[in-house]
């Protein structure tokens, strides 16, 4: 009846899980009270649940890209604490059961559902506005995304206390994550989450690639487009030919556990080298994936605070593409050490450094954009600064791992480890947080605080060198990744000072979530609130409309006439709005709750399937099914939003403008 | 014109960088042996390259950031300038060059430090065989033309060159031993090669650096460089243990453990490694001098063949 689950896969035996599930339940009732007595559950259903705005859909992907990145931090600490204490004799405080799973789990939340999903929640906010679009072009899709990376990231989380999750790293190599070496439901947790949030994910890339092929402002052709919208174009390509190898992968590797098929297994002539050809050739686009869209966050910030247009606009975008296709052909660069033969490692060695081409490219045109400008050290110009150090010392060692025979005794060592943190926390996230400063207002119609963002930064930046600095030299000490303990006293201090910058950004997290509360707490005050729509005096078309955007983001679509249309649009003195223009009734979609069904049935269907509950699996195949029949089946999908209703929105907007000039 | 600046840019770079890091005793910047002696160099080389432009490109990030603040009113102000061919031309060039000049230095190191090439020893020297296998959770070592194997440490004599030829009987593994340079994967049904060398005596750490379970963290050895009479000597105290390793034994041998103790064996089958890659293969094996797959005879590991 329940397949394998037993009462004994509740793990009540260890304590830090207990206290977990205790805090995490006390934290879910509190909020669930806090709804109920404010009455908020049909607000938050038909605004924010059911709701196809991307604006919507992109804070909440934020929302949960923050729930993801506490998560993920957690399990960093906890390991920087193991190794802080797991040394000569002393086992420290998680054994090898326990902190297996806890790294498996940090690089899979941080990659799957902190990153792709803060990624994802960006480019939701940002990409329709800013070429003048008034939604993505499949509105239905883009909730389903959304809601199939949640359930994905709550089935990771479930595994915490119903039975466990993968102990096989973040990338699952198998045979050892094959059934013969990891019998229990670690591994079908983490087929089945990375799953079906790439299904969430490889729609997305469809959406989006679509929406910027197909609603482009009038005028905006392909070179006038933002470097943001730019990057993210690349990066919607990048999904829809990377995803589904990710789904390839581990669809095989699931036959395997399943079925009993040997496409990985070592023997019946399976071949683990195929596994990892397959599963690089999605993870190294993968890091291209993330990165892209933070150096689009980058440029529109650099030439914001620099009051002065990105140096070199059309080598960024060639900058940008040509990373987008090289980073297609360098994926065996992450087994160098597998015994291929000097010509293939030369290859895709040299391949691999070409990338450091049009990468150190964009350093230099974010430092020209800066030559000659007038830069506001605003709190997210803090953040590009200390990117574009950190991001070139990343980049070096890059390269160093790059060269195979300098990668034979670097691979898989803790330098390993430092150099993509360098590049993914310097690069990924550091440009997802600036973003997140930047579109807030957007967002939310007022400003972030800005002394609580500078010393999140500041912790960050002195926690990320503090942290991943000793781990360089671990690795040239010879120290291998994913030890649980160690008896080498050379390597004890080394592993001190990285657990202080684990504290530190621990600082910095505490910081940002201030920062939310303290902006959140004083957003009515003058200074905090956006009126005009474009509180930076920024160059695209997102700050042409209001702050937070009415739903259909511009009551008349703009026409663009050259790049940055709507600083030359205020240069020119040009009411970009046209207020008071000839509306015409605006032709919208409707909310649906089919992608959140879709999402809960397939949440049913993981579960069941994971622990071989077949009934309840079959339940959750029918409801995905049978929903997808009945939105497919629904004509009742779209709507007209009257003009009095426009004009109305948009003289509250007058309004708000006028307060705004004459508070000035 | 290249090759002459290309050997010559070699030397200085390393020349210097060696008095910049003279008295390091991290691993693998102080290799005991003449692949890891090439690594390193080759690390600083182009670690030394790289800091060319980024050195610059750090320094000009907060010159920039500072010099062109908001409010420096002093410093040049062009509100609309985005555009420069001059310096569009220098910024591609510069990385070009750097990555020119590593691209060919890889091409170069990619076939002197291959792995799989034997190694040149001194006219004398004849290089020692040894046939690692990759355990739940430890290291076998055969020494097939001793006859004899060990568990968790092994030796070799200075100077001579050591050809590995590695196999795992479980999950995947990597055989690294950081003082003397060069990793390989360890994988079941497959045999990867391996060549490293020795130039002074030591005792070095050896560890598998791919993640393979529960037991990795102890999945460690000793690998012990010797001079040639103190390895005949280590040879003998081996020979002279009371254990076996036949086709009995070693199904126990290859059973889960955890922190296993250094074990010698005086005796081997001959053929051992030979099966253990085989029974992943229907019996076959690729004779590693031709390459051409060979059928195993089927004696030892029989009864044991496909039990998984």
């Amino acid at each position: 009846m329940f397949g394998k689950l037993t009462l004994s896969a509740i793990p009540y035996d260890v304590p830090i899980l207990v206290g977990t599930f205790i805090g995490a339940a006390i934290a879910g009732l509190a909020v669930v009270g806090l709804i109920t007595y404010y009455g908020k559950w049909g607000y938050l259903w038909r605004e924010w649940l059911t709701s196809v705005d991307h604006k919507r859909i992109g804070v909440m992907y934020i929302v949960v890209a923050l729930v993801a990145l506490f998560r993920g931090f957690a399990d960093a600490i906890m390991m920087r604490s193991q190794l802080a204490l797991a040394y000569a004799g002393n086992p420290g405080y998680l054994p090898p059961h326990h902190y297996d799973q806890i790294f498996s789990a940090h690089g899979t939340i941080m990659i799957f559902f902190m990153a792709m999903a803060f990624m994802q929640g960006l480019m939701n906010i940002v990409v329709p506005l800013q070429i003048g679009a008034r939604d993505v072009a499949f509105p239905f899709v883009n909730t389903l995304s959304f809601w199939m990376t949640t359930i994905s990231f709550l089935l990771v989380n479930v595994s915490l206390f119903i039975g466990e999750f993968s102990q096989c790293g973040w990338l699952a190599y198998p045979p050892l994550s094959e059934q013969q070496f990891s019998p229990g439901v670690g591994v079908d947790y983490y087929i089945w989450a990375v799953q079906l949030s790439g299904v969430g994910t490889l729609l997305t890339g469809v959406n989006f690639f679509a929406t910027i092929v197909k609603m482009r402002a009038p005028g905006m052709t392909y070179m006038r487009m933002p470097v943001f919208t730019w990057t993210i174009f690349c990066t919607t390509v990048l999904i829809m030919v990377a995803f589904p190898i990710l789904t390839v992968a581990m669809g095989l590797l699931g036959l395997d556990r399943y079925l009993g098929m040997h496409f990985f297994t070592n023997d019946g002539g399976g071949n683990q080298m195929l596994y990892l050809s397959v599963i690089w050739g999605w993870g190294h686009p993968e890091v291209y994936i993330l990165v892209l869209p933070a150096f689009g966050a980058f440029s529109e910030i650099t030439q914001t605070f620099s009051r002065k247009p990105l140096f070199g606009y059309k080598t960024m975008v060639y900058a940008t593409a040509s990373i987008m296709v090289l980073s297609l052909v360098v994926w065996v660069h992450h087994f160098f050490t597998m015994g291929a033969g000097p010509n293939v490692n030369a290859f895709f060695g040299i391949m691999t450094m070409i990338i450091a081409v049009p990468t150190g490219v964009k350093i230099f045109n974010w430092l020209f954009t800066m030559y000659k400008g007038r830069v506001e050290f605003h709190a997210t110009m803090y953040w590009v600064i200390g990117f574009m150090i950190t991001f070139s010392i990343g980049g070096m060692t890059g390269v160093m791992l790059a060269i195979p025979a300098s990668d034979f005794v670097l691979h898989n060592s803790l330098f390993v480890i430092a150099h993509f943190h360098n590049v993914i926390i310097g690069g990924v996230y550091f440009g997802y947080v600036a973003a997140m400063n930047f579109w807030f207002p957007k967002a939310f119609g007022f400003k972030l605080n800005e002394a609580w963002g500078k010393r999140a930064f500041w912790l960050w930046f002195v926690g990320f060198y503090f942290a991943f600095m000793p781990l360089y030299v671990l690795g040239f000490e010879g120290m291998t990744r994913r030890m649980n303990h160690y008896d080498n006293p050379e390597w004890h201090m080394w592993l001190l000072i990285a657990e202080v910058g684990a504290v530190l950004i621990a600082g910095g997290i505490v910081c940002q979530l201030t920062q939310l509360y303290v902006s959140i707490r004083d957003r009515n005050l003058a200074e905090n609130r956006d009126l005009t729509g474009d509180p930076w005096n920024a160059r695209t078309l997102e700050w042409s409309t209001s702050s937070p955007p009415p739903f259909y983001n511009f009551a008349i679509l703009p026409e663009v006439h050259e790049l940055d249309a709507f600083a030359h649009d205020k240069e020119a003195g040009i009411d970009t709005r046209q207020a008071g223009g000839n509306y015409q009734p605006i032709h919208m979609p409707k909310n649906t709750a089919c992608g959140f069904l879709i999402g809960a049935f397939s949440f049913v269907l993981g579960f069941g399937a994971v622990w071989y509950i077949w009934w309840l699996a079959a339940v959750g195949l029918i409801g995905v099914i049978a929903t997808v029949i009945a939105r497919s089946a629904n004509n009742d999908v779209d709507y007209y939003v009257p003009v009095s209703e426009v004009v109305r929105i948009e003289q509250e907007h007058s309004h708000n403008l006028m307060a705004a000039q004459a508070a000035e | 014109m290249k090759k002459k600046i290309l050997p010559r840019l070699t030397k200085l770079v390393s020349l210097s960088s060696a008095v910049l890091l003279a008295g390091c005793t991290w691993d693998t910047l102080d290799p005991k042996g003449v692949i890891g002696l090439q690594e390193k160099s080759l690390i600083l080389t182009s670690v030394f390259a790289m800091l060319l432009v980024v050195v610059p490109v750090c320094i000009l990030t907060l010159v920039f950031a500072w010099h062109y603040r908001q409010s420096n009113t002093a410093a040049e102000y062009l509100p609309k300038w985005s555009h420069s061919n001059k310096i569009e031309v220098i910024i591609w060039a510069v990385p070009s060059l750097i990555i020119l000049f590593l691209a060919v230095l890889t091409y170069q190191t990619c076939h002197s430090l291959d792995p799989y090439k034997p190694l040149e020893a001194e006219a004398n020297v004849k290089p020692i065989h040894v046939d690692v296998v990759a355990l739940d959770w430890k290291w076998l070592f055969i020494y097939p033309d001793e006859g004899i194997a060990t568990v968790n440490q092994m030796a070799m004599p200075v100077n001579t060159p050591v050809d590995f030829r590695i196999t795992s009987d479980s999950v995947m593994n990597s055989f690294f031993i950081p003082r003397l340079g060069t990793m390989i994967y360890a994988m079941a049904g497959m045999q990867t090669q391996l060549h490293l060398i020795a130039n002074e005596a030591g005792d070095f750490l050896g560890e598998s650096s791919n993640f393979s379970g529960r037991g990795f963290s102890d999945m460690r050895f000793r690998a012990l460089a010797m001079p040639a009479d103190q390895y005949s000597a280590w040879v003998e105290k081996v020979k002279a243990s009371s254990e076996q390793l036949d086709s009995a034994s070693y199904p126990k041998l290859a059973a889960p453990s955890e922190a296993n103790p250094v074990e010698y064996f005086s005796h081997v089958d001959t053929g051992l490694f030979d099966d253990i890659v085989a029974k992943y293969n229907n019996g076959m094996v690729m004779d590693k001098s031709t390459g051409k797959m060979l059928h195993v005879q089927q004696s030892a590991m029989s009864d044991m063949n496909m039990k998984e």
